[in-house]
């Protein structure tokens, strides 16, 4: 489904990504972590071309995201993206925004829009909160209608970029519950987070980044079971102690 | 000081009728030069924030060019400079033809300057929302155009709305340039009387009293719109 191929990318002279390969398969759960810094972030982003790199090629559904002939819009509208800021627009309401590109992009009617947009709102818990304006719900509130609002162009893959660390500790539960079920539904998913809970609970595989590069990528019992390479033990380490 | 006041002297013809035309003729040429300044100012300040070289660096050249030269010498060279730079043909159509000429060539330079200051707003107020809206506008399939529309536009000219407001008053304020080329608004019309009459207290102070209305107008009514658009929930939009 998502295939990276010896991806790399310099910011001027410096490397963030460091040849990086790996591949998330259909229904999938790929949990990527590792320091601050270590290019998780534009890794994903690269994943739907928020971010352009150097070399290297990586395909979605068989679609080279950085081919020249790609219609990059089209094929974004196809994986869904969840932001560790919730990033909602904010001059509309909660079911405005998740019928805007349905109604843009897909070309929907407002009927079926706005039916499918209330059926996610329910789905994530929120069918009550569909007027209010984005800066009136909860940060969890708020993650969970930007998930509902990925949903809503029923995405084929969906990333995560930390999205539970902008979140108080009591509010987490709500949006990891809402991913879980995603992926006990089947989507393919790559997910940047520190919640190891998460990763222990669904992921069928871990990568561990460091300094540009794809440290470790293994399955979800060798990642937790096995001894792993000395910077991933000690980052283990300290995210396991809170 | 020997001065005979004679406040009379505003509601007598024809210099009540020279007071309301100026008026009427500053409402002209600032309205007509905001439409031109706000329609022109949004393309190069959204020109300014885009991801194309040539576009950016032709409208940061735009803003500094107009920015920088003192709007009475812009007005000069627009009526005077200008046509002598145009091909004999259009030089002398400029001269002889162009309608309302010192009308027209005032909305002109009025907007292109104030074009230049409007677009530094609305840059500022696309700047301030940030890449993270762009890329989940972009994340949902969302073009690049469309981003703009639905996303970044919408919030960003409601951030703007107090900065816009004192340029528009500005450019009211500056029309009064205009009678530098000819126009025969407000102030101009108030020197009028005052040399026809000798009583330019009372023909400024009118002036100065249209001047006041206007802007108190218009004060209120964009604190009208403003609360009108609020977004509910919202503090502070730029801090982010
Ligand atoms: N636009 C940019 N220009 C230059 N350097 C950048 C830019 N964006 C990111 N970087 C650098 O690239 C490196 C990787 O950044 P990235 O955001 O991908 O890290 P991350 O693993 O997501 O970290 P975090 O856990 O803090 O989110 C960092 O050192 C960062 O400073
Ligand atoms: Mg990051």
């Amino acid at each position: 489904m998502i295939n990276l191929k010896k991806i790399s990318k310099w910011y001027g002279d410096f490397q963030v990504l460091d040849d990086c390969s790996t591949q998330v398969e259909k229904g999938e759960v790929v949990v990527v972590c590792g320091p601050s810094g270590s290019g998780k972030s534009t890794l994903i982003k690269c994943v739907n071309g928020l971010e352009p790199f150097q070399q290297g090629e990586i395909t979605v559904d068989g679609v080279s995201v950085g081919g020249k002939d790609t219609n990059l819009s089209q094929l974004r509208s196809r994986i869904g993206m969840v932001f560790q800021n919730f990033e909602l627009f904010p001059h509309i309401s909660v079911v405005d925004n998740i019928k805007l590109a349905q109604l843009k992009v897909l070309g929907r009617s407002d009927d079926e829009a706005h039916k499918n947009a209330m059926r996610l709102l329910d789905r994530v818990g929120l069918a009550d909160q569909a007027d209010k304006h984005p800066a009136q719900l909860s940060g969890g509130q708020q993650q969970r209608v930007a998930i509902a609002r990925a949903l809503a162009m029923d995405p084929i893959a969906m990333l995560f970029d930390e999205p539970t660390s902008a979140l108080d500790p009591e509010m987490i539960n709500e949006v990891l519950d809402v991913m879980v079920e995603l992926a006990k539904d089947g989507m393919t998913m790559m997910v940047v987070t520190h919640e190891m809970g998460f990763a222990r609970r669904v992921a069928n595989r871990v990568i561990f980044m460091d300094e540009g590069r794809i440290e470790e990528d293994c399955t979800r019992e060798e990642f937790f079971n096995t001894t792993r390479g000395e910077r991933a033990q000690i980052f283990l380490s300290k995210i396991l102690e809170h | 000081m020997n001065y005979n006041w004679d406040w009379g002297v505003l509601f007598r013809e024809p210099y009540l009728d020279w007071l309301i035309s100026g008026f009427l003729w500053t409402i002209s040429v600032s309205l007509a030069a905001w439409i031109l300044a706000f329609t022109l100012g949004s393309i190069v300040g959204i020109a300014r924030t885009v991801d194309n070289d040539w576009a950016r660096g032709i409208a940061t050249c735009y803003v500094e060019t107009f920015r920088n030269i003192p709007l009475l010498v812009q007005m000069f060279l627009w009526y005077f400079v200008f046509p002598e730079l145009l091909p004999y043909d259009a030089g002398m159509w400029v001269k002889r033809e162009l309608p309302m000429p010192e009308f027209t060539t005032a909305v002109v330079c009025l907007g292109l300057y104030t074009a230049s200051r409007v677009a530094e707003q609305v840059r500022a107020g696309i700047e301030a929302i940030g890449q993270g809206q762009r890329n989940a506008g972009l994340a949902i399939g969302l073009t690049p155009a469309q981003v703009y529309r639905y996303v970044l536009l919408p919030v960003s000219y409601r951030i703007i709305i107090p900065p816009l407001t004192s340029e528009f008053l500005t450019i009211f304020k500056n029309s009064s340039v205009a009678l530098t080329i000819g126009v025969l608004e407000t102030t101009a019309q108030a020197r009028q009387i005052e040399e026809y009459t000798f009583q330019g207290f009372e023909a400024f102070t009118a002036a100065t009293l249209l001047y006041i209305v206007v802007t108190s107008v218009v004060m209120l009514l964009m604190k009208l719109i403003e609360g009108r658009v609020r977004i509910p929930g919202m503090i502070s939009l730029g801090a982010k």
